[in-house]
C-alpha cells in the first residue's frame, strides 16, 4: 500500500500505528510533510504506540506547531491593533480562525498566512492603516497588481517589514470573476465571535468557505489537509447541533456553493471515513478524478500524475475566469514569460 | 527512487534517494565508519533527482529536493553528486530540525566541554576545527552544532567535513589518504574534498558536551582577541540560526542561557597555527 494510503487510512482510524513496520513510517513521515500534515499526525498519533525515533519526531512537531501558531495568533493580534481604532471590523479565514476557535483540526494545523475578510467598501481603508502600521507590498509587478484589484477577491499580498509575515486582506472568499458569487456581505454580517475575541465565519459559512477553497478555487494542491480541515469542521459542529447538515445545504445554496460542500462532503466520506447524512452519502463517478488527484503522491514525497495534476491546474484557472479573460490572461502572462 | 542509502549524522537520520548510482557510493563510502540501523525510521528524506528523464543520461544534471526545497536552486554535474548529497542533507536540518537549536557553527570538546565556533563562510571555522580535531579535541562538527533546549548541552552532527581550497592540501598533508572524499574541483563553492572525522569522534557523536567558550574567528589580519559582550553575541549567534525564530520562547532561553554560561571572544588569526594556538590560550583562561 502507498505510503499516503497509510497516511490517510492512520487519520481516518482505520490503520493502526503500532502495526506499521518501521521503515514503513519513512514513507509516512515523508508524505505527511509534503502535504503539510506531518503535526496533523502527530497529534492524532499522541497517545499511539510508535517506534522511539518516531514518536521523537512526532513529539518535536507537535511543539513546534504549538509556536507556529502562537505566532500566527499575534499576527492576527497585530492585525486587530492596526483596524479596531479605525472600526474596520474584520473577520479570520482559515488557519488562524481555526486556531482563534479552538477547533479540532487546528491541532498541529500549519498556519501559512494570515487570511482575513473585510467588507468591500472597508479595503481600501484596511489596506492603508496596514500600510501605517509596517506592512508593505510584495509584488511590484503592475499587471499583477492591476489583476489582483481588477479581478481577485483579495488585495495583492501584504507583507510586514519587521515580522516578515504575510497578510492576505479579502473582501470575498473566491475571485470576482469566478463562475461562482458568494454573498460576501452574509459572510460578514453573520459572523461570530470566538472566545478569544476574534471574529470567524459562522459553522456552516466556515465549512462553505473550506470546500470552496478546496474544490472552487485551487488545482487541489494541499488538498488533504484542506479535506482534514473540512472532515474536523463537520464533525465537530454535527457533534454540537443535530441540524448541521440542513442548515449546511440551505446556506451552501445561499453562496451557490451546493456542488462543491457535497463533493467535499463525499470525499471526507470516502477517504477520512466521515459518516453522512442520507440526503448527501450519493455517489458521483467525478469524484474518482479528485481522489486521484489527492492521492497523487509517491512514496518520497513526490507528486505523480502530471498529466491529472495539470488537467486539475487548468480547471481552477477555468473556474476562475471567463473564456476570453482567461485567454488574455494567459497572453500577458506568456509575453513577460 | 531508483538509488538509495540511509545515514545517521548525530541525532539526524537521514534517507537519501538518487536517480543515479554515482552520489550514492560514494556517500557509502564516505559514510562507512558510520553506525547503521537499517530499522530506523529516517527523520529526513533527501532526493537527488533529473528534471527530466532524458536528463539522467544527457548532459546528467542533479536537482536538489527532499522534504523541504529551496525553489529555483541550481542543479550539479553528476561529478558534483556528493556535493549535490550534502548540500541536500544541509538543507533538511536547515529547515526542518526542531528538536534543538541549530547553530550554524563548528564545534570541538575536550572533557565533555566544548567550544563554538561561529562565522561566515571563508571565516575558516571548518578548517579549524578540522585540525583542531586531528589534535587532542573530538572533533563535533564544521557546519552544525545543536544546543539542546532543555539541558543547554551542545550535541554533535559530525558530518564530513566540507574542506575547502587552501584548507584541501593543509588538511591532506596531515591525514590517512583513506579519510578523504574525491577532490571535486571546480564546484561553485570552489574545490572541495571531503574529510571522516576520526573513528572516536564518530563513535561519540551522541555524547553531549557543555558549552564553556563561544569564538567568532576571522581568518586574515594580525592575531587578535577581542572579548565580546553576551549581548553581541546573542545578536550574532540569533543570526547563525537558522531556527531560532521558529523555536520562539524555547529558542530564546536556550541563546541566553548560552551566551550567559559561556564566555564569547572574536579571534583573528594570520594562519591556521596561530588560530590553534589562540583557540588554546583562551581555553587555558577559561577553563581557570
Amino acid at each position: 500500500m502507498s505510503a499516503l494510503r497509510t497516511l490517510v487510512d492512520l487519520l481516518a482510524g482505520r490503520a493502526d500505528a503500532a502495526a506499521l513496520a518501521p521503515r514503513d513510517w519513512d514513507g509516512v513521515i515523508g508524505v505527511a510533510r509534503a502535504e503539510a500534515m506531518l503535526a496533523t499526525l502527530a497529534h492524532h498519533l499522541a497517545d499511539a504506540d510508535l517506534p522511539e525515533p518516531v514518536a521523537k519526531l512526532l513529539a518535536d512537531q507537535r511543539a513546534a506547531a504549538a509556536v507556529a501558531q502562537a505566532q500566527a495568533l499575534w499576527e492576527a493580534e497585530m492585525a486587530r491593533r492596526a483596524l479596531a481604532p479605525e472600526g474596520i471590523e474584520f473577520v479570520l479565514l482559515k488557519g488562524a480562525a481555526y486556531a482563534a476557535a479552538g477547533l479540532s483540526c487546528s491541532a498541529g494545523r500549519q498556519i501559512g498566512d494570515l487570511d482575513i475578510l473585510v467588507l468591500a467598501h472597508d479595503i481600501r481603508r484596511a489596506e492603508n492603516e496596514l500600510l501605517e502600521a509596517g506592512w508593505e507590498w510584495v509584488k511590484s509587478d503592475p499587471y499583477d497588481d492591476f489583476y489582483y484589484r481588477e479581478h481577485m477577491h483579495e488585495l495583492p499580498p501584504l507583507i510586514h517589514k519587521a515580522r516578515d509575515r504575510m497578510i492576505d486582506v479579502h473582501h470575498t472568499i473566491l475571485p470576482k470573476t469566478h463562475r461562482i458569487t458568494p454573498d460576501a456581505l452574509a459572510l460578514m454580517s453573520d459572523a461570530v465571535r470566538a472566545e478569544g475575541g476574534f471574529a470567524v465565519l459562522n459553522p456552516e459559512d466556515m465549512m462553505c468557505h473550506c470546500a470552496a477553497h478546496m474544490l472552487a478555487d485551487g488545482d487541489l494542491q494541499g488538498g488533504l489537509r484542506n479535506l482534514w480541515d473540512f472532515h474536523c469542521l463537520t464533525r465537530d459542529f454535527a457533534a454540537a447541533d443535530a441540524d448541521v447538515w440542513g442548515k449546511l445545504d440551505a446556506r451552501a445554496d445561499l453562496h451557490g456553493l451546493r456542488a462543491p460542500v457535497h463533493r467535499a462532503a463525499r470525499l471526507a466520506r470516502d477517504l477520512y471515513g466521515a459518516q453522512l447524512p442520507s440526503g448527501w452519502s450519493r455517489q458521483d463517478a467525478d469524484d474518482i478524478w479528485y481522489r486521484r488527484r489527492l492521492l497523487a503522491r509517491d512514496d518520497w514525497g513526490r507528486s505523480t500524475n502530471v498529466a491529472l495534476q495539470q488537467a486539475f491546474y487548468i480547471r481552477s484557472h477555468w473556474l476562475r475566469m471567463p473564456p476570453l479573460m482567461l485567454a488574455k490572461h494567459l497572453w500577458t502572462k506568456w509575453r513577460k514569460g | 527512487m531508483r538509488h538509495s542509502t540511509r545515514i545517521a549524522v548525530g541525532p539526524v537520520q537521514f534517507r537519501i534517494g538518487s536517480d543515479w548510482r554515482e552520489p550514492i557510493t560514494a556517500l557509502e563510502r564516505l559514510y562507512a565508519g558510520y553506525p547503521k540501523d537499517e530499522d530506523r525510521p529516517a527523520d529526513a528524506t533527501v532526493r537527488l533527482f533529473a528534471a527530466r528523464p532524458w536528463r539522467r543520461w544527457l548532459r546528467p544534471s542533479v536537482h536538489i529536493g527532499g522534504d523541504f526545497v529551496v525553489p529555483d536552486a541550481l542543479p550539479l554535474p553528476l561529478s558534483m553528486g556528493l556535493l549535490a548529497a550534502e548540500m541536500g542533507m544541509n538543507l533538511q536540518v536547515a529547515l526542518g530540525w526542531r528538536r534543538h537549536m541549530l547553530l550554524h557553527a563548528s564545534a570541538v570538546a575536550r572533557d565533555w566541554r566544548a567550544v563554538i565556533l561561529s562565522g561566515e563562510s571563508g571565516s575558516g571555522k571548518s578548517t579549524l576545527a578540522a585540525l583542531l580535531g586531528e589534535g587532542d579535541w573530538r572533533l563535533m562538527g564544521d557546519e552544525f552544532t545543536l544546543i539542546e533546549p532543555a539541558s543547554g548541552d551542545a550535541l554533535a552532527f559530525p558530518r564530513a567535513v566540507s574542506l575547502k581550497n587552501e584548507a584541501i592540501a593543509e588538511m591532506t598533508a596531515r591525514v590517512d589518504a583513506a579519510r578523504l572524499g574525491p577532490l571535486l574541483a571546480g564546484t561553485p563553492k570552489g574545490n572541495i574534498r571531503h574529510l571522516v572525522p576520526r573513528a572516536d569522534a564518530i563513535a561519540a557523536m551522541h555524547e553531549p558536551a557543555r558549552p564553556a567558550l563561544i569564538l567568532f574567528p576571522r581568518f586574515g589580519g594580525e592575531a587578535a582577541i577581542e572579548p565580546m559582550g553576551a549581548g553581541e553575541a546573542f545578536v550574532r549567534l540569533t543570526e547563525a540560526s537558522t531556527n531560532y525564530t521558529a523555536l520562539g520562547e524555547a529558542g530564546f532561553a536556550a541563546l541566553t542561557r548560552l551566551v550567559r554560561e559561556a564566555p564569547a571572544f572574536g579571534i583573528a588569526y594570520p594562519d591556521s597555527a596561530t588560530g590553534m594556538a589562540l583557540v588554546e590560550q583562551l581555553w587555558a583562561e577559561a577553563a581557570r
